[in-house]
């Protein structure tokens, strides 16, 4: 979709953000990169809300595949360290 | 050079912090309790004997992580990728694009309520755990360095030892296919018919 913020010819449409909005979510983006998307969401809600979206699937894959480790592990390891 | 006290102290904490993240990344990579277990022990004991090469104390995170996906690799991934399987790998082009979120977003009814958020409120832990252990061996090595370590591709590239440019390309794929298994998870679980919203416009 273009938006009127687009007219000036160098802001990115939606379909240039969709195929970056991981290295955007991941901090993989050039400076100038991230702020022409960060500006494009400013206007476009369909984008904002899949960055959104996409940002609370990545933080539940990194907080929900972490496993307490259990307490056989934890002494095997004090005892492992207290050898060194 | 030789460890001291102080490096020892500030291992001990450090492990200590990381132990969950560790024991939860071995997991991941592992999906069996007791090779996650030997995986944590034998990274501490590599990361130990490589301490004082650690320069910087705050990519020590990092640095830990790296060992780890380097001693799985090394243990239990001793045999290389057929050139089959690294074509496959690299071949992004032929993937069928898919998004969960567009599965689930309809802009029409934006305005009325959320999908998305109901969606995320019924995803469950043991939904993601399942859909990353159902990756293909390197794809989810790349998820789970990234997505859950929190490695930048540079950090990972340097870890599987394969170019930034492959990281990135088999994380575009990993992810897709992880959206894809999370997506029949939840079509089979009823949740489309449990979305009010979905269910509402059949």
């Amino acid at each position: 979709m273009k938006h009127d913020h687009e007219k000036d010819g160098n802001a990115l449409d939606c379909k240039e953000v969709v195929k970056k909005i991981f290295e955007y979510l991941d901090g993989e983006l050039d400076e100038h990169t991230h702020a022409d998307i960060e500006h494009h969401m400013d206007h476009c809600r369909s984008c904002f809300s899949r960055a959104e979206f996409e940002a609370e699937l990545k933080n539940k894959v990194k907080n929900n595949a972490e496993e307490k480790a259990p307490d056989e592990l934890k002494n095997r390891i004090d005892k492992l360290i207290g050898n060194f | 050079m030789t460890a001291g006290q102080s490096d020892h102290d500030f291992f001990k904490t450090e492990i200590a912090t990381h132990m969950d993240s560790l024991y939860g990344c071995a997991m991941r990579l592992t999906r069996n309790p007791d090779d996650a277990q030997d995986l944590v022990a034998e990274t501490v004991t590599k990361a130990w004997a490589a301490i004082t090469n650690l320069q910087d104390r705050a990519k020590f995170r990092g640095w830990i992580f790296c060992i780890l996906n380097n001693t799985f690799i090394s243990l239990y991934r001793k045999q290389k990728n057929s050139p089959e399987m690294e074509q496959y790998l690299e071949e992004s082009e032929d993937d069928e694009p898919f998004s969960l979120f567009e599965k689930l977003h309809q802009p029409f009814l934006l305005w009325w309520g959320n999908p998305e958020q109901e969606y995320m409120n019924k995803l469950l832990a043991d939904d993601i755990k399942s859909a990353i252990d159902g990756l293909s061996d390197d794809f989810r090595d790349v998820v789970v360095m990234v997505d859950v370590q929190g490695l930048s591709y540079e950090e990972a590239s340097r870890c599987a030892n394969v170019p930034v440019g492959t990281i990135r390309s088999r994380l575009k794929r990993a992810r897709t296919q992880l959206q894809k298994s999370l997506w029949k998870q939840a079509s089979d679980a009823g949740i489309e018919t449990a979305l009010p919203i979905t269910g509402e416009s059949k």
